[in-house]
């Protein structure tokens, strides 16, 4: 023991800072979004692994150095790696439901489970809404038009169920 | 990431799976540079910015397997990606193809989507870790790719005669050159040889026929019949990409070794 904290006492601080980071894209923090994969403490070494939700994210830069950043000035870590890992695709079921019910207040609606699935109005309810463009402001948002109340809106966007 | 080439011990296997990976980050880089060039100029703003995220998504997908090659060489992906002559490029002469109206562009997504979906499943089928769960992850991100372009093939083609001549006419010029997709180096055979690949990429190409045309015969399109251009994964390239990486690689040449 080098740092003279014991590795599961760091393992906790280090996923509660983690807890602090947001996606710059997303009113989340990355926990929520479900983009920690895992997190290795061994005296003082923190490995942590993300998982992304879009391989071609341009935020996926800002939160490995927002990450470095926030383990950086953590008591006892000496050295911290963040890399990303593809051995398990990221989808919806990551996503805590805090996350979602945040993002649902921000206006942004998010399937249950899968894409296809029938969407609904995050103003007012209904399903009578139809799909404006696949291709949203951002690559993990669609745009949609609410027949109802007449107002746009956006959908989280998960990569597609094969 | 750890590369996946390091892991290949044999010499000449490790050499014909590079050739691989770059052959697919090349596709994506050229055919992602193509589709950027419609930033501004998309026939309405949601094509815009759909061709602009499909742009941004390629690229992205050519970054990652750039950064496998470069993880096993030591050099930088940008080194990779605007720092060799056209020469050693290894995409498909059909991706370099100058955006000649819309109705191109959207058969050769069509075609290219096709193409890159029964690509990626070998990759995945290669067991070649992180490259395959890479390729598990971007089938997922493609298939919007191709939900986009079948939508807007289908919107053209039935729209009016007219739609259709101008749709027909891009699907002459760009099939040949679609062929070319399929094109296979002694690479492929030492792959196959090997198992690392479970199919050669000419098995492929009768799948790929059969879902493209599925996707056209509704749209009342017919594939020429026409024998196969190919090159481009041997490195010849056509003035079409001489232009294109002059452009491309114009800010990076003017300082290599600056940081961005």
């Amino acid at each position: 023991m080098v740092s003279g904290r014991p590795d599961g006492v760091l393992a906790r601080d280090v996923w509660e800072a983690l807890g602090t980071v947001k996606d710059p894209e997303l009113p989340i923090a990355i926990t929520d979004l479900g983009l920690v994969r895992g997190v290795r403490v061994t005296g003082g070494t923190v490995a942590v692994r993300l998982v992304p939700t879009w391989v071609s994210c341009p935020a996926l830069g800002v939160i490995q150095r927002k990450i470095r950043e926030v383990l950086g000035s953590l008591p006892g870590v000496r050295e911290a790696s963040v890399e990303y890992v593809y051995d398990e695709p990221w989808t919806l079921e990551r996503m805590t439901p805090r996350g979602r019910e945040r993002l649902q207040a921000h206006g942004l609606a998010v399937p249950a489970c899968r894409f296809a699935e029938p969407s609904s109005c995050p103003f007012c309810g209904s399903e009578d809404v139809v799909v404006e463009s696949l291709f949203g402001p951002t690559l993990c948002r669609a745009t949609y038009l609410c027949r109802a109340c007449r107002n746009p809106f956006e959908r989280f966007k998960p990569p597609a169920e094969p | 990431m750890a590369g996946v080439l390091g892991t290949i011990a044999d010499p000449a296997l490790r050499r014909a799976f590079r050739e691989w990976l770059l052959r697919t980050a090349d596709d994506e880089l050229v055919i992602g540079h193509r589709h950027s060039e419609w930033t501004g100029f998309g026939p309405d703003i949601e094509s815009d910015v759909a061709m602009s995220s499909i742009a941004q998504e390629e690229i992205g997908h050519a970054r990652v397997f750039y950064e496998q090659v470069a993880a096993d060489e030591g050099g930088d992906i940008d080194g990779l990606a605007f720092g060799r002559p056209a020469e050693d490029f290894r995409h498909a002469v059909l991706l370099e193809r100058e955006n000649d109206g819309w109705e191109f562009a959207i058969v050769r997504l069509v075609l290219y989507e096709s193409f890159e979906a029964l690509r990626l499943r070998l990759l995945e089928a290669s067991g070649q870790e992180p490259v395959a769960g890479l390729a598990r992850a971007l089938l997922r991100e493609e298939r919007y790719h191709a939900l986009f372009g079948e939508t807007w093939l289908s919107r053209l083609a039935q729209a009016t005669e007219e739609g259709r001549r101008r749709v027909q006419a891009a699907l002459d010029r760009a099939w040949p050159e679609a062929l070319g997709l399929f094109e296979g180096t002694e690479a492929d055979d030492l792959l196959l040889a090997s198992g690392l690949l479970a199919q050669p990429p000419t098995s492929q190409q009768a799948e790929w026929e059969g879902a493209v045309r599925a996707v056209l015969a509704p749209c009342g399109l017919v594939p020429p019949e026409e024998a196969p251009k190919t090159g481009g994964r041997r490195g010849r390239h056509t003035a079409d990409f001489e232009r294109m990486l002059d452009q491309m690689t114009e800010v990076w040449r003017s300082d290599p070794e600056a940081r961005w």
